[in-house]
């Protein structure tokens, strides 16, 4: 079966202490995953096996459970965001002026898909709902880079400001 | 009894029934697809709606508790209309691949689909495509038939092992192990539970039957086969005889005349089984070390123990399972008292087991210098094999089992379900110690389907307290008793509830079937009669077996059994 790539696991021991009294004070309670997941994003940045599994044997639920939970949720995250965070804005206005094609680009140029981040940690995608900027439309975001009045043709030279 | 209007038929039931027991109990049917009795009550898929007078939308009469004076219409135009658009729905991303597919004439979606009558599907569309995981010796998911009906998910549950679960959201929704793992790898036991409970054919086991059949072709080889004990009890299923018909006879004759050069009873290996097993049971309760022994016979739970509770591993009794006990004499003794060169052997064993499968494969499984079985089939692969060869299988005659593996006693036979093989150990650990007759060979202490039993009992003066759990889960309460200090000289476990007539090579039996019998029960029922009907019940009596140990292994748990008739475990983890 494919498996999909992934930067390695960097967490450290202060953030496995700090997840495990999480935990700790959630135990035993109904319900207890979802505000142990957040919590972890919080602390992570993502979610990833490592730290999926950790909860899993905290709070004694199935790993299969936890990551069906994850999965359902879109704001738990398995993938890490990149150095460089893009953004493709999939609002109204955005969306009808062809940000649809662009972000196809990004993901094909990468090689990974929405919420994704690149092996060596460079990159990562999402799509945003409305960021406000509907007068440049298409608009993509690179961390706190705006890019407006976009063609598919822009993107290679955006990647060429960041490798 | 709450007192109800289904139909406009007055109809009265206990409190605590839902609308769907209420409908049966007056034979109105409702259909149903997510619903499996004992397993699944989620009332996710829709199918059994029915419109309940006041209420405001249609309800799921699986999960609808009945109340007094309430309407029900099981059959209106409102409920029928809704009904069959989900079904059309499910259709429409459903791989509607029937006349190739491995449950074809056997599924329940296609039933349902003739029961209500779609002669079309009116929702066209792209279907979501899936990989094939076939990458364990076991199963195989082939999401692509996934009805999403979650009944896998809850025989998983059910079992206390999980590790499946419902993934992503909307079109993207489907049945997976966390993080895409195969089942190959994450700590499923095999036990095939997932199968049996699938109304469809998006779970099945890998087919092995090519390969026999190869063997078969091949005049080279003497090809062998044994067969386990719950095979006999389920599988005239498959050719329509009614539930809890023992089909010993004709399952052997259909065996000759599918090519195999020799037809064995598993019974046999069970009884040699019994003497290792029984003789370490004695060793281990007179030093009182190691205990509870607790028995390895089946696979899944062998694989449960590894993956989820190692610190039992050294409990597991060291002796082999009777299918890899006979494997290995088959490829020794047999062997060397035919004058059959081993390679030339090609060893097939019918097992009601999927786990099996990842057992014979076993690396440690190979003390005659190749792999003591080459091949495990299940019930369902024999049945198709049957089908296949044009075998009119309820009008074969019965015939025999060949010698000298062909005698078992009633003890071997009842290993198939859940308390058997104590309660063969027992009749056997008592006469060893005791010196005498056991007066009364029924020890019903062990049987039934009450998920844990225990008992107390008296031999040669001392105090033997035995337990026995089937299903995973019952297995994890009664280790987590022995964990808290609970004590146990013996256990039994079998990984699937009722032991291996519902194992999960069995054939499958549907939702409607399951909500009507004790399947169960009635397989068990085949097995007991069969240990009623023998002559011989202990398998200390069983004089091929004296002969065995006479001729070659000198004792039980001598030097040369320990070499070809002990194993050992591994620790696996859990994720």
């Amino acid at each position: 079966m494919e498996k999909k790539t992934m930067p390695a696991f960097k967490g450290t021991k202060e953030q496995e202490e700090q997840l495990k009294a999480v935990i700790e004070s959630h135990k035993g309670q109904e319900g207890a995953a979802i505000p142990v997941l957040h919590k972890a994003q919080e602390i992570y940045g993502y979610l990833p096996i490592e730290v999926q599994t950790m909860i899993a044997e905290g709070l004694n639920v199935p790993l299969a459970e936890i990551y069906g939970i994850v999965t359902f949720y879109t704001q738990f995250s398995l993938y890490p965001k990149g150095q460089y965070q893009i953004s493709v804005c999939l609002g109204t206005a955005c969306y009808v002026k062809g940000s649809g094609d662009i972000l196809e680009k990004i993901k094909e140029r990468l090689n990974i898909d929405v919420g994704q981040c690149t092996a060596d940690g460079r990159f990562s995608i999402d799509a945003t709902r409305c960021i406000g900027a509907c007068g440049l439309a298409p608009v993509l975001t690179v961390n706190e880079d705006v890019y407006g009045r976009l063609t598919v043709d822009d993107v290679d030279g955006i990647f060429a400001k960041y490798e | 009894m709450v007192n109800l209007k289904i139909n406009g038929q007055e109809v009265s039931v206990p409190e605590g029934y839902t609308i769907l027991d209420a409908a049966r109990e007056v034979g109105i049917n409702i259909p149903t697809l997510c619903y499996l009795k004992d397993i699944n009550q989620i009332g996710a898929c829709r199918m059994c709606l029915v419109e309940v007078k006041g209420a405001r939308a249609l309800q799921a009469a699986c999960v609808y508790p009945v109340a007094e004076g309430i309407e029900v219409f099981t059959n209106s135009e409102k409920a029928r209309n809704a009904r069959r658009t989900t079904l059309e729905l499910i259709l429409s991303n459903h791989e509607r691949k029937c006349l190739t597919c491995i449950r074809n004439r056997n599924c329940e979606l296609q039933s349902l689909a003739e029961e209500l009558g779609v002669d079309n599907i009116r929702f066209e569309g792209e279907n979501t495509k899936y990989e094939i995981d076939d990458e364990s010796t076991s199963l195989v998911r082939d999401n692509s038939k996934c009805i999403l009906c979650r009944r896998c998910i809850a025989a998983c549950d059910n079992q206390g092992i999980s590790v499946i679960s419902c993934v992503n959201r909307g079109f993207s929704t489907e049945v997976a192990a966390s993080f895409g793992k195969s089942m190959s790898e994450v700590g499923c036991i095999y036990c095939g539970q997932c199968i049996v409970s699938c109304p469809v054919g998006a779970l099945y086991e890998k087919n092995d039957i090519p390969k026999v059949q190869r063997a078969i072709d091949n005049p080279e080889k003497h090809v062998v086969v044994q067969t386990a004990p719950a095979v006999r009890a389920a599988l005239g299923e498959e050719f329509g005889l009614p539930m809890g018909t023992p089909v010993t006879g004709k399952m052997v004759a259909a065996l000759r005349r599918l090519g195999f050069d020799k037809v064995f009873d598993t019974d046999t290996a069970a009884d040699v089984t019994i003497m290792e097993e029984g003789t370490e049971f004695i060793e281990r309760f007179t030093k009182q070390e190691k205990l509870p022994l607790i028995t390895s016979c089946s696979p899944g739970w062998v694989k449960y123990c590894e993956h989820y509770y190692p610190e039992f591993i050294d409990n597991l009794s060291s002796a082999k399972s009777p299918m890899e006990i006979f494997g290995a004499i088959i490829k020794s003794y047999y062997a060397e008292k035919s004058g059959i060169d081993k390679e030339n052997i090609y060893s097939v064993a019918i097992m009601p087991c999927t786990s099996k499968k990842f057992e014979a494969a076993r690396p440690e499984h190979s003390s005659s210098g190749s792999q003591d079985i080459d091949a495990s089939l299940t019930t369902r692969e024999l049945a198709r094999m049957i089908k296949q060869a044009g075998i009119n299988f309820a009008e074969l005659p019965d015939e025999e089992f060949d010698q000298p593996f062909g005698m078992a006693t009633g003890a071997g036979v009842i290993f198939g379900t859940t308390g058997g093989v104590m309660e063969a150990a027992i009749r056997t650990v008592y006469e060893i110690l005791e010196k005498k007759p056991l007066d009364d060979l029924n020890v019903t202490a062990v049987r039934g389907l009450d998920g844990i039993k225990e008992a107390a009992l008296k031999i040669a003066g001392k105090d033997v307290k035995v337990a026995v759990a089937h299903g995973t889960k019952n297995a994890s309460i009664l280790l987590d008793k022995v964990k808290a200090g609970e004590h146990y000289d013996f256990i039994e476990i079998m990984a699937c509830p009722g032991g291996c007539i519902n194992g999960g090579g069995q054939p499958v039996v549907d939702s409607k079937t399951r909500a009507k019998v004790n399947f169960k029960a009635e397989r068990a029922k085949a097995l007991y009669s069969e240990d009623e009907a023998s002559t011989l019940r202990k398998s200390h009596e069983n004089p091929y077996v004296q002969a065995l140990y006479k001729e070659y292994f000198g004792e039980p748990c001598s030097h040369k059994a320990h070499e070809l008739l002990h194993t050992h475990y591994t620790k696996r983890s859990k994720y």
